[in-house]
């Protein structure tokens, strides 16, 4: 441990930065850098989202009008499976804890790289391999199940089904390993002086996730396994025709799908955390209990995949008890936003691009945990169920939370990433354009849900429906353009922004004490470890635009 | 879940020249490096149990809902077999962990024969259930639709399982001429490998072989992953890799060795001994 830190980057002209240090495609696919492996994560899940983005548009756009305008209705099964399938399996799970996780963890714990770095990598090439059999179905005949799989139509459909459930099994064994990493790294790594209440609480909504992964992911792993071996042979286990229970399927598959839909929601709180932090130069409000909370809906999230099958024959005595467990998780939910207005109240808030998504976060978020609510209520979910009421609650929180999140923590780390700046005001139009866009595209889903109209199907009635669904369209096509600024400025960064400062936005969290981009092995000397949220002995040089600590700042490891 | 860098010793010191060559550039010291790797056996043990559940879970809810079809369905398992491979598997594992032992003591011949005497019990485990698997193969005790008897065994045999579930009316009439006789072809093919069944047969008896291959075959592909991970230590034991600091890999696959005989001692009470 060193104890000693002179100057942020010190050296760091001397030594060349991790992107440049070796050359060669082979340096990044057999590279055991955690900063490569994630930005080779961050590389492949944007391709994966623009595939399934373009599904997306091929949903809306048929939607305009009923009926068949340009794909039939088979082909509007695929399209919106393949949709579903692409985005929570290639993208949004493996989203932030594998992109921004692997590349900001282990600079966060002052150290050289995760606790496993071959299985690290080995996760990204089980990712490249799954997505591969994703494409394969693609070219083979389709996937129209649904990205849930439910028994028993697929044992019965005619499309892929055996290539999208093996490429979701690798992609599962892909998601373990990152768990394991994650969890073994934070459990060994920390630097001495860090205790688990001074970690910053991206690292305890990443310990939170990787619960999550590692306790969940296995289930579904089986249930799978089952439904190939259902397919293969006709075992009768998942399949009613021999004498199968596809109840059982459902709730094997929620016990995983639905702890899954906090390995989406939780990394995302986790980074608000730190964005509200940073941006209102104000320590955060309440950290054990944003801490505790973000463990508690990793262990609550376990106990409510019930709600999920409230019209699928299950007791109603388990229903009502799954309805009651479901309303215990909004509790540790709520207490975050209520910790992040805190953080803000008479903070000194700074509208950079970061803030600017970490606010639609809390604004879209809010939307989607309340409508949660009525869907978690047993008798407003019969009514609901099923309906476009489901689907925009559920685009409220994946999107409007998890994918605003990430956009934020992009964003915010890309700097550090690539050593440069972007546009501001690139950046904060395509933000705003993709928050108005996604409220147009969304909300009108609401009250359509809500009159009646069923998810899944590709025609409706002209007079009720069709003004929610062109709105929803216009909205779409306006995310997109949002979400095409976005690549451009950042892209646009990399060639002609400015060179970025060690810190540029005043952080407070270790890896900010790294240079822009950092070196190879990350810190030359492990540095000293101060409060994660403690902003007021850092001063901005007005020259470099650089934070810097004064020399006040006493780290908490020197006691 | 092995943490060593695999280059050599030469490179390694000029890279690090403080760290010995079996530690990997971002752990302290040996004992950080092995409490990093032990942690995540542990973890990936916890996920391999959750993938096992999913198969646990699956054979509690049908047992519950249909008992009959189990304690009918078992009477074909070979419990004597299943004895022995519970035995060897055991005895296996005493082994596996006689080899960390070794490792720890820096005995390199002990490791190196403990190791290989692992491989052989998992190789003679295999080798049983390959015999078992034959038996059920050959007697169409499959799961799902390939779940049939051979056609003599059909006309002969009033008691053997049949495709259709409609059949059990007619097991139930030729109950009463054969019973005693049942399986008496089959018995002399596999010199007694199965009790004869008793009572009729119950419907949808292919859930059972369904349940059954899907958790040994699962089972089975997790005892060939070891026999795989302990070639690979073998390899190493011989090429002395291991010493009383760098003893990890060892220590950790015995861990995983003791799960899959874990789960084996599991297996075996729960579908061979119903009755």
């Amino acid at each position: 441990m060193s104890t000693t830190q002179t100057s942020v980057a010190v050296g760091a002209e001397v030594e060349p930065d991790y992107l440049a240090c070796s050359k060669g495609w082979k340096s990044w696919l057999f590279t055991l850098d955690h900063k490569r492996i994630g930005v080779m994560y961050l590389i492949a899940i944007s391709a994966s989202f623009f595939l399934g983005g373009l599904f997306a548009l091929g949903i809306r756009l048929e939607l305009f009008h009923p009926g068949e305008d340009f794909v039939d209705a088979d082909g509007y099964n695929q399209l919106f499976t393949l949709h579903g399938a692409v985005m929570v399996f290639l993208f949004i799970i493996p989203g932030i804890p594998a992109a921004l996780g692997n590349f900001v963890l282990p600079l966060m714990l002052g150290a050289k790289d995760v606790a496993f770095p071959r299985m690290n990598l080995a996760s990204f090439w089980l990712w490249m391999f799954g997505a591969v059999f994703f494409v394969a179905v693609l070219a083979s005949g389709g996937l129209d199940t649904g990205w849930t799989f439910y028994t028993p139509y697929s044992v019965e459909a005619q499309t892929a089904v055996i290539a999208a459930a093996t490429g979701a099994f690798i992609l599962g064994f892909s998601s373990i390993f990152t768990g394991i990493n994650f969890i073994v790294t934070i459990h060994k790594m920390r630097p001495v002086g860090m205790t688990w209440f001074r970690m910053p609480l991206f690292l305890w909504g990443m310990y939170a996730t990787a619960i999550i992964q590692v306790l969940a992911t296995p289930v579904l792993g089986i249930t799978l396994l089952l439904l190939v071996f259902e397919r293969l042979t006709g075992a009768g286990i998942f399949d009613p025709n021999n004498g199968g229970d596809p109840i059982l399927y459902q709730h094997f598959f929620w016990f995983y799908s639905h702890p899954a839909v906090y390995i989406m929601i939780l990394p995302a709180m986790a980074i608000v955390s730190e964005l509200v932090s940073v941006f209102s130069r104000k320590p955060i409000f309440g950290y054990k209990m944003i801490a505790y909370s973000s463990v508690a809906i990793a262990l609550l999230g376990f106990l409510v995949w019930g709600h999920h099958m409230f019209t699928s024959g299950e007791s109603k005595v388990a229903a009502a008890i799954f309805s009651a467990l479901t309303f215990s998780v909004s509790i540790p939910s709520a207490i975050k936003v209520f910790n992040w207005l805190a953080t803000m109240y008479k903070g000194s808030i700074s509208l950079a691009t970061p803030m600017l998504y970490a606010l639609a976060f809390i604004f879209l978020f809010l939307i989607g945990g309340l409508t949660g609510l009525f869907l978690g209520t047993l008798s407003t979910d019969v009514h609901l169920h099923d309906t476009y009421f489901v689907v925009a609650h559920f685009h409220y929180v994946m999107v409007g939370g998890t994918l605003f999140a990430f956009l934020g923590g992009l964003h915010y780390w890309w700097p550090k990433m690539f050593g440069r700046m972007y546009s501001e005001k690139g950046a904060a139009i395509s933000c705003l354009v993709a928050f108005a866009g996604f409220n147009i595209a969304f909300f009108p889903m609401f009250p359509l849900g809500a009159k009646g109209m069923p998810r899944r199907y590709w025609y409706y009635l002209e007079q009720d429906f069709i003004s929610y669904h062109q709105l929803a369209t216009v909205g779409t096509v306006l995310l997109g353009f949002g979400l095409l600024g976005i690549v451009i400025v950042l892209l646009r960064s990399l060639k002609s922004g400015e060179k970025a400062p060690a810190n540029p936005w005043g952080g407070a969290t270790m890896e900010w004490d790294a240079a822009s981009p950092p070196i190879h092995h990350n810190f030359h000397h492990t540095p000293p470890v101060h409060d994660p949220y403690r902003f007021d002995d850092l001063r901005r040089d007005p020259a470099t635009g650089n934070y810097s600590r004064t020399d006040a700042a006493e780290p908490v490891s020197s006691h | 879940m092995t943490i060593a860098e695999p280059s050599t010793p030469v490179q390694h010191e000029a890279e690090h020249g403080d760290h010995p060559p079996f530690i990997a550039h971002h752990f302290e010291d040996a004992n950080h490096q092995f409490e990093s790797g032990k942690l995540g056996m542990w973890i990936f043990l916890v996920t391999e149990i959750l993938f096992f559940s999913g198969m646990f879970c699956a054979y509690a809810v049908y047992r519950s809902m249909h008992p009959e079809i189990f304690s009918y369905a078992a009477q074909f398992l070979d419990s004597k077999l299943g004895g022995i491979n519970t035995v060897v598997l055991i005895c296996s594992s005493l082994t596996a962990a006689w080899s960390v032992r070794c490792a720890q003591l820096g005995q390199r011949k002990g490791l190196i024969l403990t190791l290989a005497l692992t491989i052989i019990g998992a190789f003679g485990f295999l080798g049983i259930k390959y015999v078992e698997y034959s038996h059920k193969f050959h007697d169409g005790l499959l799961p799902g639709k390939y779940y049939q008897v051979q056609s003599e065994s059909v006309a002969d045999v009033g008691l053997a399982p049949s495709v259709t579930g409609a059949e059990g009316d007619a097991a139930t009439t030729e109950a009463d001429s054969g019973a005693a006789g049942a399986h008496a072809a089959v018995e002399d093919e596999h010199a007694g490998s199965h009790a004869p069944a008793e009572g009729p047969e119950p419907d949808n008896v292919k859930i059972f072989f369904g349940i059954y291959f899907a958790m040994t075959g699962v089972h089975g592909l997790h005892v060939i992953i070891g026999i795989g991970v302990y070639i690979w230590l073998l390899f190493r034991a011989i090429r002395g890799d291991f010493r009383p600091d760098y003893y990890g890999p060892v220590d950790f696959t015995a861990l995983y060795w003791h799960l899959v005989d874990l789960i084996w001692i599991f297996l075996f009470p729960l579908l061979y001994l119903i009755h």
